[in-house]
């Protein structure tokens, strides 16, 4: 399978250097360069605020108290989830007008959902007979949480936040369109202009932004999640 | 040891309050294993979850050592009472030594001698520390995990134990081996046990005493032998099974009911010998023995009466042997097996030890109804 994935990468260099595309690219590196800094830069913020505020909101909404109210604050995420980003943007700018802060909260929005769901099902999902076995010998509900449940969900915690950041890079291209910078100035600079160099220029390097962002995220969840409950190790 | 007094848990539910456990008074000695017992829905783990407040009685005082646990912080007393669930409820996330160190680093054990106290109850249930305090739950089998789970819950050393149908999740021929495993260990350690089970097997194996329940009132408690034997009511004995009887057989080891000094010849005596033996102890036949004691045949007095010549030529063989320590219902199944009344015992060593017939066995479990003079119903 990589073997093929490698050979047609190959052949479509090849193509792209007979046709000159490779040398089109290379006018923008300077740009590439920044542009590829400003991009990460806004996936970082708004991917790390992200986490910050969904893997606490997910469990606190997995609480036993929480159990009616969970269901529906869940179904509105969801319907939320709906909203296409760029309408989310637009309604950022709005709020907040143009620039960085506005595509922050809307990339922030658009990609809380993800986490927020997969922490509640996660935690949803570590058996009940865990958190009576543990109750039972005296460990306090904190205790609880961080020694047994959160452990247990974790690695349903990490796809969540592999998602949510690989949509998240691939989305940050539309913050240009309300003045935050980043990829997507090649992008769409590239198909107003009808030029195919520019817009590679700005598409090719978010791709392997996100496959690079998903395989970090997959990593580093290969090496956290406790080797007991990871699937893959 | 522990005793609960007048403790009632009542539930509210949409179709009226239901009485889960109802004024149940019980005292379990130190160092006995007393078993819940009863069908399913009939308060037993009810009870049980109330001693360590995993259940908040409505009313009513459970009394551990003579201290009132209600004095104490539930998180606490939970900290001193080992607890092993049906589902085994080892945490995966953890190796089997941090699981099994849970509770000493609750306490504030430090860790070189909590890991230490893993080793040790690892060695006691038999695992090889070296091989298994690394390894994680998915690593183990069902058998292994459940072992475990009963050394995590002996490991801060409590003086109570709590085990809600801890083998239930276990196969049959794996149980058997965990429960005597248990036994043994039991007996070494002797805390003080409460058994929750729906088995009523498995509760006249392990326990000293068993609580029977229904419908959230206890209805015995008695040693396994005075239930199986003398039933409450008719409820109780439709629970123990109406084979009852041969259920308290296998209180009982073959050493226990067997005739002592037993008369022996050896090979070369004359059948003479053998004979006069058996009219002066009034049986009907008589074991032979090697050199070594070890028996090799019996005579029977109907076939040697009036014969003459070495026992060697008398002789039939015997159908099969028993241990000393076999418990009666084996011996008796291998009684029916050959078509016999009587079996000759072995001792460990192989020698003939003494013999056990039916009519002695029945004498003896029919004991208990002649002396309170009433017939099992």
């Amino acid at each position: 399978m990589a073997a093929i994935a490698l050979v047609v990468a190959f052949a479509l260099g090849v193509v792209a250097q007979r046709g000159g595309l490779i040398d089109q690219i290379g006018k923008y590196r300077s740009d590439i360069l920044f542009l590829t800094r400003q991009h990460m830069k806004l996936v970082a913020i708004s991917g790390g605020l992200a986490i910050a505020v969904g893997v606490p909101l997910g469990l606190w909404l997995s609480r036993p108290r929480m159990r009616g109210v969970a269901e529906t604050i869940m179904q509105a995420l969801n319907l939320g989830s709906t909203i296409p980003t760029l309408a989310v943007l637009a309604l950022a700018m709005s709020l907040l007008g143009i620039g960085v802060v506005p595509a922050i909260f809307g990339l922030w929005a658009a990609s809380l959902l993800p986490i927020v769901r997969n922490t509640y099902a996660g935690m949803l999902g570590v058996p009940a007979h865990y958190v009576e076995a543990a109750t039972g010998m005296g460990m306090r509900p904190i205790q609880i949480l961080g020694g047994v449940e959160l452990p247990n969900a974790l690695y349903v915690i990490f796809a969540g936040i592999r998602t949510a950041l690989a949509v998240n890079v691939g989305t940050a291209p539309l913050a240009f369109l309300i003045g935050g910078g980043g990829l997507g100035e090649l992008i769409f600079t590239g198909i107003d202009l009808n030029e195919p160099g520019m817009m590679l220029a700005g598409a090719i390097p978010t791709a392997l932004l996100a496959v690079l962002v998903d395989f970090a995220v997959g990593a580093l969840a290969f090496w956290v999640v406790p080797r007991g409950v990871n699937p893959l190790r | 040891m522990i005793k609960l007094e007048n403790l009632t848990k009542a539930f509210d539910t949409p179709g009226g309050t239901v009485i889960a456990a109802d004024r149940v008074n019980m005292d379990v000695a130190d160092g006995e294993i007393c078993v819940l017992l009863g069908p399913s829905g009939c308060g037993k783990t009810t009870t049980l979850k109330m001693i360590n407040r995993l259940v908040e009685p409505t009313s009513g005082k459970i009394y551990i050592e003579g201290k009132d646990t209600d004095q104490y912080d539930p998180v606490e007393l939970r900290r001193t009472i080992g607890y092993v669930i049906q589902q085994i409820g080892l945490f995966p996330n953890m190796t089997v030594e941090e699981n099994v160190c849970v509770v000493p680093k609750l306490l504030g054990w430090d860790l070189a001698r909590a890991r230490q106290r893993a080793s040790e109850l690892l060695a006691t249930i038999n695992l090889d520390p070296a091989i298994f305090l690394k390894r994680y739950p998915k690593e183990l089998s069902g058998g292994q995990q459940q072992r475990v789970g009963v050394a995590r819950a002996l490991a801060a050393d409590p003086p109570v134990l709590l085990m809600d149908e801890p083998f239930g999740a276990i196969d049959p021929i794996n149980r058997e081996v965990i429960q005597d495993e248990f036994l043994k260990m039991h007996r070494r350690l002797k805390k003080t046990v409460m058994f929750v089970s729906h088995d009523i097997d498995e509760a006249v194996k392990m326990a000293d005493k068993i609580a029977i329940f229904r419908a959230g009132k206890l209805e015995q408690f008695d040693s396994p032998d005075n239930i199986l034997a003398h039933p409450a009511s008719a409820f109780i004995a439709d629970f123990v099974g109406t084979d009852r009887t041969l259920k308290r057989l296998r209180l009982v080891k073959v050493g226990d009911t067997m005739h002592p000094q037993s008369p022996r010849v050896t090979v070369d005596e004359p059948v003479e010998r053998a004979v006069a033996l058996m009219y002066e102890h009034g049986q009907e036949f008589i074991v032979v023995v090697d050199a070594d004691g070890r028996p090799h045949g019996y005579v029977d007095l109907a076939a040697a009466r009036d014969r003459a010549g070495p026992v060697a030529e008398h002789r039939t063989a015997l159908p099969a042997t028993v241990r000393l320590d076999d418990d009666l219902r084996a011996a008796v199944s291998t009684m029916f097996m050959h078509d016999v009344r009587w079996l000759a015992c072995v001792d460990r060593d192989g020698a003939f030890a003494g013999f056990i017939t039916q009519p002695g066995i029945t004498r003896m479990l029919g004991e208990t109804y002649r002396a309170l003079g009433s017939a099992p119903h």
